[in-house]
């Protein structure tokens, strides 16, 4: 860009101050109309008919949702629902007991556990499973069988009952996030005034009072955070289950998520119709779940300036 | 110290030291694996024994060889789309995050909205329809089919604003009157001091390009287009006997990686973090 073109056109610079955040943002909108709202119509559409593969579809109004109700899908939507619960009740406490003691003065070397703690988040679905599969194995010498032999607990075949598939995904879960969740909640926890702390104490609040009434007030918006990313998590959880059982289907259902069901109706049996209908059965709680977190949080009216 | 202190300091070392140990188990075990005959884990499970003697690199050398290399194919693609991924991804996100931070326009607050709405809905219900898309693009089993349906990463776009916004206004100001245009400004002077915020989202995207399994296993059919997940995971078909290779590809997969986090801790969890700009 030249240097001396102040006189050159001043309209045209306004004009061009007037234009330009449209070209910035251009992208974005261009990739939402090609990327998420015609998939998402076309999505909608397809539920709505009758198709098998590509073949032309054919409207069939709700015959698609009526389909849904089927044991497959309601042990999907009960195992996605329990799993999203469990991992929430054990990923919003833990890391932020965690974090806690992390940056209270009753650890040593607390830089080195929180890297070790974090390392799991770097690893691929593929190979941390691989350890949980096989750590997991029914064999009575393998990893988990022989600890809880130590409690004088019958093996397990874990992948092969639900109760036991479903901990195994639990634990899988809480290994891999923990260490980010320690992090979100370490950086949340400097924002906590220390003037506070020392207030506390001087007033006779004991360790678990001066937690209840300034560390989690202090952290609240991250815990809100925390909470929002996990229910999108469990959810929408279905690579982990595809790598234990190395298919999207597995025997009895016992490891059906919402995600691993559209997987296997629509790419295993080419039922795009009923994939489709369970994708928009998911988005339509995803968006409840969504209006809600952003009623209470409003992230655009705060973040505006 | 106080002996009470002292009796706290030990507790509280104690117990996350056993989270931390826990969070290591995985790697170590497999690393111990790898070194052993890939059906021995596959039949028996992974066990808390030690046969030191019948270690070898066997496992490794299949690295090179197997099927002609194959293993390197999967390295070469999951480098090569994560390359493409993250470029593309920085760039326009980055575009698009500034845009939204430093002017105002009719429409700003309705395509942020747009951002936070593509932020909250999780990609796995899209796949389906993605498919198709990608399928009419004639674009199945290529790179492009890979990174197109997420060249402007939503993450990205609400990251790069939350940083653009507290940049100051009057760096733009000051390049106006030096007669930059608007690009200019953006290209000559923002970049450079919005830095670290590219460091830290190229750490994240990177890292999700590198792990993604789902999106690529479904466009990716042939096992040379395969990134390294999707390779390995072809690995545990009950007919193959390549197991062998399954657990030195596993652990060569996340070696460099924890190399280079080892090197970088800091920047790694600023950037690993950097999704959680919130409030």
């Amino acid at each position: 860009m030249p240097k001396h073109d102040n006189n050159i056109s001043r309209t045209s610079k306004i004009r061009m101050l007037k234009v330009a955040p449209y070209i910035f943002t251009a992208p974005f909108v261009i990739y939402f109309l090609v990327f998420f709202i015609y998939p998402i119509t076309s999505t909608f559409w397809t539920s709505l008919c009758q198709q098998v593969g590509f073949a032309p579809p054919k409207y069939a109004g709700l015959a698609n949702y009526k389909l849904l109700m089927d044991d497959y899908f309601k042990m999907a939507v009960q195992n996605s629902t329990l799993y999203t619960f469990f991992t929430c009740l054990i990923l919003i406490p833990l890391p932020l007991f965690l974090a806690v003691l992390l940056d209270s003065k009753f650890v040593v070397r607390a830089e080195i556990f929180k890297s070790a703690l974090f390392i799991p988040a770097l690893t691929s679905v593929v190979m941390a499973g691989l350890f949980f599969k096989y750590a997991f194995s029914s064999n009575p010498a393998a990893l988990m069988n022989s600890f809880i032999g130590l409690f004088h607990i019958a093996p397990q075949g874990w992948l092969e009952k639900r109760t036991t598939t479903w901990i195994v995904l639990v634990l899988f879960c809480v290994w891999k996030w923990l260490g980010v969740n320690i992090v979100y909640y370490l950086s949340a926890l400097q924002t906590v005034p220390k003037e506070l702390y020392e207030a506390a104490t001087i007033d006779g609040a004991n360790a678990w009072n001066r937690f209840r009434h300034i560390t989690v007030p202090g952290v609240k918006p991250t815990i809100i955070y925390v909470l929002t990313i996990s229910i999108y998590g469990g959810f929408s959880m279905f690579a982990e289950a595809f790598t234990l059982f190395n298919s999207a289907r597995t025997p009895g259902d016992i490891g059906a998520t919402i995600v691993s069901y559209i997987y296997a109706q629509g790419f295993n049996r080419n039922n795009f119709g009923i994939a489709s209908a369970a994708g928009i059965t998911l988005l339509a709680g995803v968006m409840i779940i969504n209006i809600i977190q952003l009623k209470i949080t409003d992230p655009v009216g705060k973040r505006n300036d | 110290m106080t002996k009470k202190k002292i009796g706290l300091t030990i507790l509280g070392t104690l117990v996350v030291g056993i989270f931390a140990v826990v969070a290591l188990m995985p790697f170590f075990f497999l690393f111990i694996s790898s070194f052993k005959p890939g059906s021995e884990m596959i039949r028996n499970g992974l066990q808390f024994k030690f046969d030191f003697e019948n270690y070898s690199l066997v496992n490794y050398g299949l690295i090179k060889t197997e099927r002609d290399g194959i293993y390197l194919k999967w390295y070469v693609n999951s480098i090569v789309i994560m390359v493409i991924q993250v470029a593309l991804g920085l760039f326009f996100s980055s575009l698009v995050g500034y845009g939204l931070a430093k002017y105002r326009f009719k429409g700003r607050n309705l395509i942020f909205v747009l951002v936070l709405m593509v932020m909250m809905v999780p990609v796995e219900i899209l796949i389906l329809p993605l498919y198709k898309e990608i399928n009419s693009f004639s674009m199945i089993d290529t790179y492009a089919g890979v990174v197109l349906p997420f060249i402007v990463p939503a993450t990205g776009v609400f990251f790069f604003r939350q940083f653009a916004s507290g940049l100051p206004t009057e760096i733009m100001e000051s390049g106006r009157i030096d007669g930059c245009g608007e690009f200019g400004i953006f290209f000559r002077l923002m970049m450079p001091i919005m830095l670290p915020a590219y460091g830290a989202m190229t750490i994240l995207l990177a890292m999700g390009s590198w792990n993604s399994m789902v999106w690529p296993m479904i466009v990716l059919r042939t096992s040379e287009m395969q990134t390294l997940p999707i390779g390995l995971q072809s690995l545990l078909t009950p007919y193959g006997n390549n197991y062998d290779l399954l657990l030195s590809g596993a652990v060569m997969s996340v070696l460099p990686i924890m190399v280079i986090f080892l090197l970088n801790q800091k920047t790694f969890i600023a950037g690993m973090a950097a999704g959680s700009v919130k409030g």
